[in-house]
């Protein structure tokens, strides 16, 4: 057994011992920590399995973003009755579930033994045609080139999302500013820290936007980082949220999808199918999406997070 | 066994455990937390089957994590949307529970909202 597959089990055994954690502890918050964790080592397991690009979004979106949501959710909901007696499941329908659960994860794990040899591919065809996008990160060509169509659906999502989260507003706060104002001591550490990171944050944020056409990275990446720096300063009460009716605020969050549709819709005039680009313009096509792209991602991560108006615009 | 196969059974069992909590906790954010955990499950099996399929040079097929970054970012905001109904459901009810019959509140549990304004 080498080193390398060492790491690897005790990685597994340690990422599954937290889902365990997260499932079986009795604690909700416990719970939750342990699940924020759990997204965190498994960023290691994503580059253990070569997929860096999946490694920086899982570990900015997946345990990141989510798990701040969680645990601001689980801060909240502290002191709510835990449901008692008839909701509580018996032993027979715990003993049935886990049998259920047992045959469905044997059932996974048999076909992934049983999985054909050699592996069907796309990675040599999508290698034959990087050269015409122009592009060096493969991942990164399959977003916005080959697969865009799931890429443009998939940004439409966050605006819905929002709409979605904004229309659980009360009546009399429609319009007003999501979450409350965070009163924080102003010598404390969270304080120092918010004022200490954006800077290299923002930096790096837009680092990982700029490289994601060659290297691991790229829009929802760089724009989740983006994203986590305004969060910080919010939570510090350096910043607050806008009110959810200012017309700039809408438009940032338009702005990428409106960008990404256009782009897509002009493919039917020029060379003829949706979302297909000019012959030699991939490239700098691209970047343009990235870059509408990217606070449109930043600001909807930001205000998901946030979640409904709970305040007039004026408080 | 190689990476592959050794998360392979990682992903299967972590798809196990997360239907497990999905179907026995009464309490939403932990059905919400197990619904999670699932996805993720699922995402790495698909992150699996990319390690399989590395040819050209690559590590893994792109096309399957591309697929994977796009499911990972809906499954944050359909996360979120949750969590907030389950904050409205906490703030109109004063509980969170997704029985019908529980939901009655009783006499004693003012609604917070009406409560506080």
């Amino acid at each position: 057994m080498t080193i390398a597959s060492a790491l690897y089990i005790a990685l597994a055994i340690l990422v599954l011992a937290l889902a365990g954690w997260t499932i079986f502890a009795r604690d909700d918050y416990a719970a939750i920590v342990g699940f924020v964790t759990y997204g965190l080592l498994l960023s290691l397991v994503w580059v253990s399995l070569s997929a860096l690009d999946i490694a920086l979004t899982e570990v900015a979106i997946g345990g990141g973003v989510t798990g701040v949501l969680l645990l601001e959710a689980g801060a909240r909901l502290r002191g709510v009755p835990v449901p008692t007696g008839v909701e509580r499941p018996g032993i027979i329908q715990r003993v049935s579930a886990a049998m259920l659960c047992t045959l469905v994860s044997l059932g996974l794990a048999l076909t992934v033994w049983i999985l054909p040899e050699p592996a069907p591919t796309l990675a040599p065809s999508v290698a034959a045609n990087l050269a015409a996008t122009e592009m060096g990160n493969p991942v990164g060509a399959v977003l916005l080139a080959y697969r865009a169509l799931d890429t443009v659906l998939e940004s439409a999502v966050l605006p819905l999302a929002l709409i979605g989260v904004w229309s659980l507003a009360s009546d009399r706060f429609w319009g007003g500013r999501p979450g409350f104002q965070n009163r924080v001591d102003r010598e404390g550490i969270l304080v120092f820290l918010a004022q200490l990171l954006p800077p290299f944050g923002v930096l790096m944020g837009i680092y990982i936007v700029l490289i994601g056409a060659d290297r691991p990275g790229g829009k929802f990446q760089g724009g989740t980082i983006l994203a986590a720096m305004w969060i910080l300063t919010r939570m510090a009460g350096i910043t607050d949220t806008p009110p959810i009716n200012r017309r700039w605020l809408r438009i940032v969050l338009i702005a990428g999808p409106a960008v990404f549709l256009a782009v897509g819709l002009a493919g039917f005039v020029f060379p003829g199918t949706f979302l297909a680009y000019p012959p030699g313009f991939a490239k700098p096509i691209i970047l343009i999406i990235e870059a509408a792209m990217t606070p449109s991602i930043a600001v909807a991560l930001a205000l998901l997070l946030a979640g409904p108006p709970e305040r007039k615009p004026n408080e | 066994m190689n990476a592959a196969n050794l998360f392979g059974v990682c992903s299967a069992t972590l798809v196990g455990l997360g239907l497990y909590g999905l179907i026995i906790h009464p309490q939403p954010l932990r059905k919400i937390l197990a619904f999670n955990l699932l996805g993720s499950g699922v995402f790495l099996l698909f992150g699996v089957v990319a390690r399989r399929g590395a040819a050209a040079g690559m590590g893994g097929d792109p096309v399957p994590q591309a697929l994977v970054i796009t499911g990972i970012v809906v499954a944050f905001s359909a996360t979120a949307l949750a969590v907030a109904l389950l904050l409205k459901l906490d703030r109109e009810t004063g509980r969170t529970t997704l029985n019908a019959n529980g939901s009655k509140t009783p006499s004693n549990n003012m609604p917070r909202e009406s409560a506080d304004s």
